[in-house]
């Protein structure tokens, strides 16, 4: 709600001042020449430093570490090269070898499962209890209040606490399971459930933040609607299916893109709770470059940046379409 | 401006790995080494003695005595290599450094670390088994603090209730005959960790060279031998499913339940033995045939990374000598509960505590994981190795093909 929000402030001051850095900055000098003319110049500087401070920040903490990432993945790096900074380029080498790793098919259908299944599953919790607790009962702020408990706790409690749950030996799942007869499950050390386990526990972290933008969604619709559907005889799926939904459909879009963002790069969970193993059952293109540049004693810095840079590339276009759907909306 | 570059430095490492949440803990860390030349920095492994500990009270005084203030810094042992990596990078190394045995040999291939003679420190009274892995080509490029290595801690009270006298262990068939009987008699059996990591590889290389297993060629025989052993035990119950996800200390901690006969763990074990409650001993691991099987040394080596500077070299040097005195080996070693890398202070070790003595003789047969040549190709074998038990104790491949498998990539790599 609040990015929303954010966004909306942003777009109209936002022009001019994307059109003035764009013709501004190559032809910096004709600024300086009208200067002297005694014009709005002093304005235009008092632009200039209000607009440093963003320009230094995002060139340190994007620019830069972006540049030197893509660096990394073009070059030769060898531990004595990545001291000495003299790695040869050897243009798409890095890209090729970690594309024709076998683990590079796992992890890429990996990731897109863990995505995929993590969202829909989020969102479709998330939506449920957002219209449960829309009804405004007795004790649902209190409750409403304890299903933001996964969001507050840090991440290396939460996973470490699914990871002691899902252990095979003494898990309190497998208890559970026991009780009900049910032979023990090997959650995190099985090759068929590994990935499993690590979407429960993603889904689960992720539910909050589905509930509490679309609860804030639902807050929007009015309620004449609901009451004008109800003399016309509508059940409750039906205002469900006819109202909510679709009224709720631009609050929808945005969680489910900034959703697909998040969990594409979703890395100390999984790390955590399995270390993508056993194997490269769980692996992620994330927990991946992580194993290539600092898993083992000795680095693998190119490839592991050349992958990092394939996952950024994939949450571009994510980020592209969030882009293309709020401009829609807006517009 | 060296903030600033250093700064910059830290968000390009961090972008390396691309939202993971592993930045964080970068706070003011880099803060290198002053211009002050009357300041030495230090780096070391162990942030969980703090200013007040005796380590660095030790660190302290070793730099008084030399002259200058000594600036310790501790990072967490599997950050050190790259963050000295990092810091090289910006020609910002630490005076003096102390590493992990394993990374020596791949800081040594960076250049970023000098001899042990040429800056002048003697390294004779090492035993040579334990210098091993800071050897490269000849020359040795660390002085060990210490040493540690992996046995097997068992539980008495276990052991008798299954009629099982701990001295008939000599061989694999003895141990597995024992843990079949533990099983039998209503507890567990044997826990250790085989989990994703270096960790993983450090707890099979016992097993693996007790078979005469081979590094450079992990498929032979001898090896699978290692891997079907390991895989045996979990699948029939012998040792619980969850080694995969172990780490020495969570296996440590399934040991100490009191439910497992033997847990193969570290000497650093040996503070935590005491506060299990039951009757503990300690076994070396046996080897295929019969008699202990060589286990890797683990510990860390004081290094002097080089410097632009040279002059700098005498006064670490001085540093150097003063952590590894005898006198001094014996406290820290005391602390760390580590066995002394040379003679005298082992002999003075096991004089004050006698129950040092099978570690003393576990250390004297250990080997190094670098050692005999294998230096920076040690890393990548030890990858595939950690792959090849992940893939075999859970299922997804038998222990030929995984061997088989982590054979050709360490080729692919390594050609």
């Amino acid at each position: 709600m609040t990015i929303t929000h954010a966004d909306g402030r942003q777009r109209p001051s936002a022009v001019p001042r994307e059109s003035e850095a764009g013709s501004g900055r190559p032809p910096g000098r004709t600024a300086l020449g009208r200067r002297k003319g005694g014009g709005p110049w002093s304005s235009k500087t008092a632009a200039w430093m209000f607009l440093t401070p963003v320009i230094l920040y995002l060139g340190a903490f994007y620019a830069y570490p972006l540049y030197r990432n893509i660096d990394l993945s073009v070059r030769h790096y060898t531990v004595r090269s990545f001291v000495q900074g003299d790695a040869p380029f050897s243009g798409w080498d890095n890209f090729h070898q970690v594309v024709h790793d076998a683990t590079f098919a796992t992890a890429l259908r990996n990731t897109m499962v863990f995505t995929v299944v993590s969202i829909v599953f989020q969102y479709g919790i998330g939506l449920a209890l957002a219209v449960f607790f829309h009804r405004n009962f007795r004790l649902a702020p209190t409750l409403r209040a304890l299903f933001l408990i996964p969001w507050l706790l840090p991440l290396i409690v939460s996973a470490s606490t699914w990871s002691w749950m899902l252990n095979s030996e003494s898990g309190v799942v497998n208890y559970a399971l026991h009780l009900a007869g049910i032979s023990k499950v090997d959650w995190l050390t099985s090759p068929s459930w590994a990935l499993t386990s690590v979407i429960i526990a993603n889904i689960w972290i992720g539910i909050p933040f589905n509930l509490v933008i679309l609860y804030s969604g639902l807050q929007t619709i009015p309620a004449e609607l609901y009451e004008a559907a109800s003399l016309d005889g509508a059940g409750a799926w039906q205002q469900f299916r006819r109202i909510t939904f679709p009224l709720l459909r631009p609050v929808s879009a945005i969680t489910v893109l900034l959703g697909l963002i998040y969990t594409l790069k979703v890395f100390d969970l999984i790390w955590i709770m399995t270390k993508g193993g056993p194997g490269d059952a769980s692996s992620t293109l994330a927990t991946w470059s992580y194993r290539l540049g600092f898993g083992s004693l000795l680095p693998q810095f190119g490839p592991g940046a050349a992958v990092g840079n394939i996952l950024i590339l994939i949450a571009l276009v994510f980020g592209l379409l969030y882009i293309r759907v709020q401009r829609r909306q807006t517009a | 401006m060296t903030h600033t570059r250093i700064a910059l430095a830290a968000v390009a490492a961090c972008t390396a790995l691309v939202g993971t949440a592993a930045c964080g803990g970068g706070s003011g860390a880099a803060s290198g080494k002053s211009a002050d030349s009357g300041t030495y920095t230090f780096w070391d492994p162990y942030p969980q003695f703090d200013g007040s500990s005796a380590w660095a009270k030790l660190v302290g005084t070793c730099g008084t005595k030399a002259g200058v203030t000594v600036k310790r810094t501790a990072y967490d042992t599997t950050d050190l290599g790259n963050k000295a990596l990092l810091a090289a990078q910006q020609g910002n190394a630490p005076d003096v450094m102390l590493v992990d045995n394993p990374v020596v040999s791949t800081l040594v291939e960076a250049g970023i670390l000098n001899k042990m003679n040429e800056v002048g420190i003697p390294t004779t009274s090492v035993q040579k088994n334990i210098i091993g892995a800071g050897v490269v080509d000849g020359a040795p490029y660390g002085v060990p603090i210490g040493a540690n290595t992996l046995a097997l801690f068992y539980n008495k009270n276990v052991l008798a209730a299954a009629h099982i006298d701990p001295a008939s262990i000599t061989t694999w068939d003895t141990l597995t005959a024992a843990l079949e009987k533990v099983k039998a008699a209503g507890k567990k059996g044997i826990t250790f960790s085989a989990i994703g990591t270096e960790e993983g590889s450090f707890q099979f290389l016992p097993w693996f060279w007790g078979a005469k297993g081979d590094l450079t060629h992990l498929d032979n025989a001898d090896g699978q031998a290692a891997l079907s052993l390991w895989k045996d035990w979990v699948d029939q119950g012998l040792a619980p499913n969850d080694v995969l996800n172990n780490t020495q200390t969570t296996s440590w901690q399934e040991f100490a339940t009191g439910q497992y006969a033997f847990g193969e763990n570290g000497t650093w074990q040996l503070a935590n033995a005491k506060k299990t409650g039951f009757p503990y001993g300690v076994i070396s691991i046996p080897a295929r045939d019969g008699g202990a099987a060589p286990a890797p040394t683990g510990g860390e080596f004081v290094t002097v990374p080089v410097q632009k500077d040279s002059a700098r070299y005498t006064t670490s040097a001085k540093i150097v000598s003063c952590l590894t005195n005898d006198a001094n080996l014996l406290s820290t070693d005391t602390t760390l509960s580590y066995v002394a890398p040379t003679q005298t202070a082992q002999n003075q070790q096991v004089s004050a505590a006698a129950e040092l003595r099978p570690w003393v003789e576990a250390v004297a047969a250990a080997r190094g994981r670098t050692s005999n040549g294998l230096g920076t190709r040690y890393p990548v074998i030890s990858q595939q190795l950690w792959a090849a038990v992940q893939g075999a104790l859970s299922g997804s491949k038998s222990p030929a093909s995984a061997l088989q498998a982590a054979q050709k990539a360490v080729e692919n790599h390594q050609g």
